[in-house]
């Protein structure tokens, strides 16, 4: 549905420099990176209204690189939703109808039923909550049947309480076969609303690919700091070992290329407790360094071994297994749960 | 936006109940006393006028014929002028505000020149290029059109002088449209000139029409370059000096007054047009 062939824009500080990838018809197409990456400024480009330096753009098979935004029927919805104050909701809703050759008013009715904006429909833009106002924003640009819709940190700026509801919305309107693409910089957006993602990371894309291929097996380092792959270790890899600079020796899922390495583990995959045999397949004595609290679980430090592995655990295994900040314990985790970054042997 | 902010500031002296006893505002009287002073020097001189002008001699020049066409010339005038301005200072103060280029500050600069120079030099610049011994003149006179000395030359000096009151406020509204909303209109099929009209032009409604009255009104009181482009046919302030300096003050404060009353009739009058429509246009 859209394939980005060498695209390049110029922001002046820094560049997008050269980005293909291609998001298939009916897909929900995400793009991730931190803040400031210049996401909003790839969905500006695809929809026309920031010239590349170089590249092609082509959407439903048509190269639009050329096109002005009104022909090229990609439709954007911002952050701060840009609605129209002067004009109320359903004016908001009904402005693109008059470009479109065969306005369909069924379709626009069956959207404002679908995101419930009936009882607003005479409303003016400023007297709407945040969710509200996004759903009159997703509204009025799929009421002009887009082939694609682009959204830009549509749930990041929303009350929590309305996220999942704006996540659902989504999910539907993807499941009636509408195309998304969607830019975020929370990967939790990415792993409960995407099918593919696209990792942008100071400029360059590091990685395409199935959610979750990019979550569990991160291309390089950018990325895996960016899926929340805390646990990053060089070492040396030898007949299904992993040696760790601390000594520690790992045992990897199956025969990896040798040689110096990259790995990660996930911190949800480390586990903790007693009942833990040690000296079966990486299961280690340790010590707890530090608990810090994140949002509804716990970020546990250990010092294992001469290095530091950081895993996740809810308050209840925390209360079982009695972990406090210098007791000993015993760390482990499979094999399988192991990363060994391809290709990363010079770091 | 100063200039523009100047129509706006009545709202803030009529504020909300209470608030002479609220901690910010015992916080703030000192600035406010310092403030008072300018605000009185405005006040003070004008007022004084209305007390000391002989009001029989004002109600005489009511129906002086002379008078009431120099006031209606000067309010005519000026609003061509300004319409002028507008026609072509709307597209020009969309683009400074939408466009970076290399030396749009100088390009700024320029159009606020006619704010630095003396009115009379200003008068004497536009003068030397539409007198009928200059080329542009010499086209003008040959059209059948009288550049010095007529209704004509009376908007040409208006003209000059104007201009970075209507563009400069007209560049700060278009400044208030979020680029956004320019951007979603295009990408639900609007065109350019589409968005322009529907979108930027509504929005930026309030700041072009404080910028339109704030060209007329110095349109309306301009004096040194008009004078110098056409002593005849008078408009009210070449009519007062022409009094003043035939007279003396007795014979020019009567048409001093009611020049003073035109304008903050037509002040009031167009205030209260775009207040009323505020609310709609704030956000964006």
């Amino acid at each position: 549905m859209i394939r980005l062939a060498g695209l390049s824009i110029d922001l002046g500080e820094f560049m997008l420099d050269s980005f293909s990838l291609s998001v298939d018809e009916g897909e929900f197409f995400m793009v991730v990176g931190p803040s400031g990456a210049g996401k909003t400024v790839l969905l500006e480009a695809i929809a026309g209204l920031r010239q590349p330096s170089g590249g092609k753009i082509l959407v439903a098979g048509r190269d639009v690189t050329d096109l002005p935004p009104e022909k090229r029927n990609v439709a954007l919805v911002y952050q701060d939703y840009a609605l129209f104050p002067h004009l109320s909701v359903e004016e908001n809703i009904r402005w693109g109808l008059r470009f479109a050759p065969r306005p369909d008013g069924p379709h626009v009715e069956g959207l404002v039923r679908l995101l419930r904006l009936e009882h607003l429909l005479e409303r003016r833009p400023e007297t709407l909550s945040g969710g509200e106002q996004q759903r009159v924003a997703l509204a009025r640009a799929l009421a002009v049947k887009p082939s694609v819709i682009l959204l830009d940190e549509p749930i990041s700026a929303l009350d929590p309480r309305f996220r999942e509801d704006l996540q659902d919305y989504l999910s539907r309107i993807n499941r009636e076969g509408m195309t998304i693409m969607m830019v975020t910089h929370d990967f939790n957006e990415v792993l409960s609303l995407g099918h593919r993602v696209a990792v942008i990371v100071e400029g360059s894309l590091q990685q395409v690919g199935e959610v979750k291929t990019v979550f569990r097996e991160p291309a390089n380092r950018l990325v895996a700091d960016f899926v929340g792959m805390k646990n990053l270790f060089p070492s040396n890899i030898k007949g299904g070992l992993a040696r760790l600079e601390g000594g520690l020796s790992l045992v990897l899922d199956g025969q990896k290329a040798g040689g110096e390495c990259l790995i990660g583990i996930r911190p949800e995959d480390v586990m903790i407790g007693q009942d833990l045999a040690e000296g079966t397949e990486n299961v280690f004595g340790g010590r707890v360094v530090s608990i810090v609290p994140r949002g509804m679980a716990f970020e546990v430090v250990f010092e294992v071994g001469g290095i530091r592995l950081t895993g996740r655990m809810l308050s209840s295994a925390l209360v079982r297994e009695d972990v406090r900040p210098g007791a000993d314990c015993r760390v482990g985790f499979c094999p399988g749960a192991i990363h060994v970054f391809e290709g990363s042997h010079k770091i | 936006m100063i200039r523009g902010r100047l129509l706006y500031l009545g709202g803030g002296l009529f504020l909300p109940g209470g608030v002479f006893l609220n901690r910010k505002f015992r916080e703030r009287w000192f600035m406010l006393l310092m403030g008072s002073f300018l605000v009185v020097y405005i006040i003070w001189p004008l007022a004084g006028m209305f007390f000391r002008a002989d009001w029989n001699i004002v109600a005489s020049t009511t129906r002086d014929k002379v008078v009431i066409g120099a006031l209606w010339r000067s309010v005519w005038t000026a609003a061509a002028a300004t319409g002028v301005i507008a026609l072509f200072g709307t597209p020009l103060a969309y683009f400074l505000a939408r466009q970076e280029f290399r030396g749009k500050s100088v390009l700024e600069a320029v159009i606020d020149v006619p704010i630095m120079v003396p009115h009379t030099v200003a008068g004497i610049a536009v003068l030397m290029t539409f007198s009928p011994k200059a080329p542009l003149g010499a086209m003008l006179v040959r059209a059948g059109f009288s550049p010095v000395n007529s209704h004509l030359a009376i908007i040409l000096a208006c003209m000059f002088v104007s201009i970075p009151f209507y563009v400069d406020a007209a560049r700060d509204a278009f400044y208030g449209v979020s680029p956004r909303l320019e951007n979603v209109s295009r990408t639900l099929g609007a065109s350019f000139f589409h968005v322009f009209f529907r979108i930027s032009l509504p929005l930026a409604k309030r700041g072009l029409v404080s910028g339109l009255i704030m060209s007329w009104a110095r349109g309306v009181s301009e004096f040194g370059a008009i004078v110098i482009m056409a002593y005849h046919p008078m408009v009210a302030p070449t009519l007062i000096y022409d009094r003043f300096a035939t007279f003396g003050l007795k014979f020019s404060t009567p048409i001093a007054v009611q020049l003073i009353l035109v304008c903050l009739g037509m002040f009031v009058v167009l205030r209260v047009l775009v207040s009323g429509k505020r609310k709609e246009v704030i956000g964006g």
